[in-house]
């Protein structure tokens, strides 16, 4: 039995209501959505706030839908000129990761962001969390989500309440690691954050909201709600997403890659994004991989140069209780598979549709991608 | 302590709770609803799966003010009086409960899906009770027993 620390329970109608409270109360103030993540947090004393400010009814934070508009360009590798066809997809921040994975639309033009919120946890915290606390999910380390009784036997860590990381031994860096499924998708896709605070609202990219720091790894002030999403829409564009897993379900990702590429009519690449997460503090978007591509069409000789790119910039440290090396050893492997969906969008008859199973020597790894294969039991 | 007005299994149930209970506290300490389990009580294992407004949510970390003004739905509330719901009846015949602890949870996952989706596959089963854990079946029991009560439903 675990139980939560006390708490009063705000519920207001709208954003301004709930800015202010978050305002008036400052640290003794946390938002809640769906809770999957603020509640387990809670109960292992990892927060005790003494207001919870429930966003859930808030209307106005619900909704998926097109808009007019252009997107605000991003830091992520796509570089140049905003693209898109003055079409926006907005994504309400209470929308739950369960009717955003099953959204047409959002299936339609970001599939990859839709195959990521289908593997968010397990179904149950699929119909609770949403979009929304999954961008701000706060970070994860083996020595950090314990219950109060375990931190303190082990002196506690840099992150809550002590001053060592049991990671890296000497290090005065927390590196906690960003494990939320979205984040890189929406990263890829250039997408932006609206956030409303005391003074009004802003807009930031994706790109830009996460920052190297696993203690508070956002730019979103504590007194800021993430009010909706916006992601162009971009004629030519294919997405996917894998996930590296223990389980098929229920587990947060040991690695996960967000591959968006644009595709000009005759399938050579005007552009391609690959994002990359579970690794550090901040979901990182794999550099070089534009000039590889662009001009190029998909062949397994670029997506092998890509991969091993990849696998070159990724280096997983010992904060997920899983080998780091093996984590490491999966990176070029996930990578290939989302470059082979992404190529294989090209419609039915495409040498990439039936892709061969994947011969990188993890066939008989834990996963097998979402669309392959049973799960280990 | 504080009011909390629910709606539990159709019945209007008002009780008193802290303001810091969960929904699972307020259905298992507050009206002594003791059917939904209290597992690992931190989102992971499924045991205290109840049905939200048709959806299988965790009422382990359900803040119990997000319940107000919505229907829901326990294992109590499964059986039309004395007759017990499909899949309750084939979990019977299959042999898909042990020990039982993490039997309400999965009941609860599996009517909600049923409800959605009578016709539903082994394949959405399987999907579908992905977020409940039972340590002593090995799960194809549980299956079983899913799978023949959609049969009973959408035949």
């Amino acid at each position: 039995m675990l139980r939560l620390p006390p708490f009063r329970y705000h519920r207001p109608d709208t954003v301004d209501e709930a800015v202010l409270l978050l305002a008036r109360f400052g640290e003794d103030a946390l938002p809640i959505a769906g809770g999957t993540d603020l509640m387990p947090n809670m109960k292992h004393r990892l927060f005790t706030p003494a207001h919870v400010v429930s966003l859930n009814g808030i209307a106005a934070m619900r909704g998926i839908g097109t808009v007019a508009g252009t997107a605000t360009g991003s830091a992520s590798d796509n570089g140049s000129a905003p693209r898109g066809n003055g079409f926006l997809l907005r994504i309400g921040a209470l929308e739950t990761l369960a009717d955003v994975s099953g959204d047409p639309l959002v299936r339609r033009h970001c599939a990859g962001l839709a195959e990521a919120a289908g593997l968010v946890a397990g179904p149950q915290l699929r119909n609770m969390g949403t979009i929304g606390g999954n961008v701000c999910l706060d970070t994860r380390c083996t020595y950090y989500n314990q219950t109060e009784f375990w931190r303190e036997a082990l002196g506690y860590c840099l992150k809550k309440d002590g001053t060592v990381c049991h990671v890296t031994k000497v290090g005065r860096k927390c590196v906690a690691a960003h494990s939320a499924d979205t984040p890189p998708n929406l990263i890829a896709l250039d997408a932006s954050l609206t956030l409303a605070g005391p003074d009004g609202t802003r807009e930031i990219s994706a790109a830009e909201f996460f920052v190297t720091d696993g203690i508070r790894n956002t730019r979103r002030k504590r007194d800021e709600i993430l009010t909706e999403i916006r992601i162009p829409i971009v004629e030519g564009r294919r997405s996917a997403y894998r996930k590296l897993r223990q389980r098929h379900s229920i587990d947060f990702p040991l690695l996960s890659v967000a591959v968006v590429a644009d595709f000009a009519e005759d399938e050579t690449l005007t552009g391609l994004t690959g994002a990359v997460s579970a690794l550090g503090a901040r979901p990182r978007v794999l550099a070089g991989w534009r000039d590889m591509a662009t001009g190029e069409r998909m062949s397994r000789e670029l997506i092998e140069a890509l991969a091993g790119r990849a696998w070159s910039q990724c280096r997983p440290l010992d904060n997920i209780i899983v080998d780091p090396e093996w984590r490491r050893a999966m990176v070029p492997v996930y990578v290939r598979r989302a470059l082979e969906e992404v190529a294989g969008g090209g419609g039915p008859g495409s040498p990439w549709t039936e892709s061969p199973r994947h011969s990188s020597g993890d066939a008989s790894g834990p996963d097998a991608g979402p669309s392959h294969g049973k799960p280990s039991r | 302590m504080e009011v909390v007005r629910l709606r539990v299994n159709g019945d209007e149930r008002v009780c008193g709770v802290p303001a810091h209970y969960t929904l699972l506290e307020a259905l298992r300490y507050g009206l002594g609803l003791t059917g939904s389990k209290q597992g690992c009580d931190k989102g992971d294992c499924g045991a205290c799966t109840v049905i939200v407004d048709g959806r299988a949510i965790l009422s382990c970390i359900t803040p119990v003010w997000e319940a107000e003004g919505r229907e829901v739905r326990t294992v109590e509330g499964l059986a039309n009086g004395t007759e017990t719901h499909p899949v309750q009846d084939e979990f019977d015949l299959n042999g898909a409960a042990q020990c039982g602890f993490c039997t309400p949870g999965i009941l609860c996952s599996s009517v909600a899906l049923l409800d959605r989706n009578p016709s539903a596959t082994r394949e959405e089963i399987r999907t579908a009770l992905a977020g409940n854990l039972c340590r002593c079946t090995g799960y194809e029991k549980i299956y079983d027993a899913v799978e023949a009560a959609a049969a009973r439903l959408d035949g």
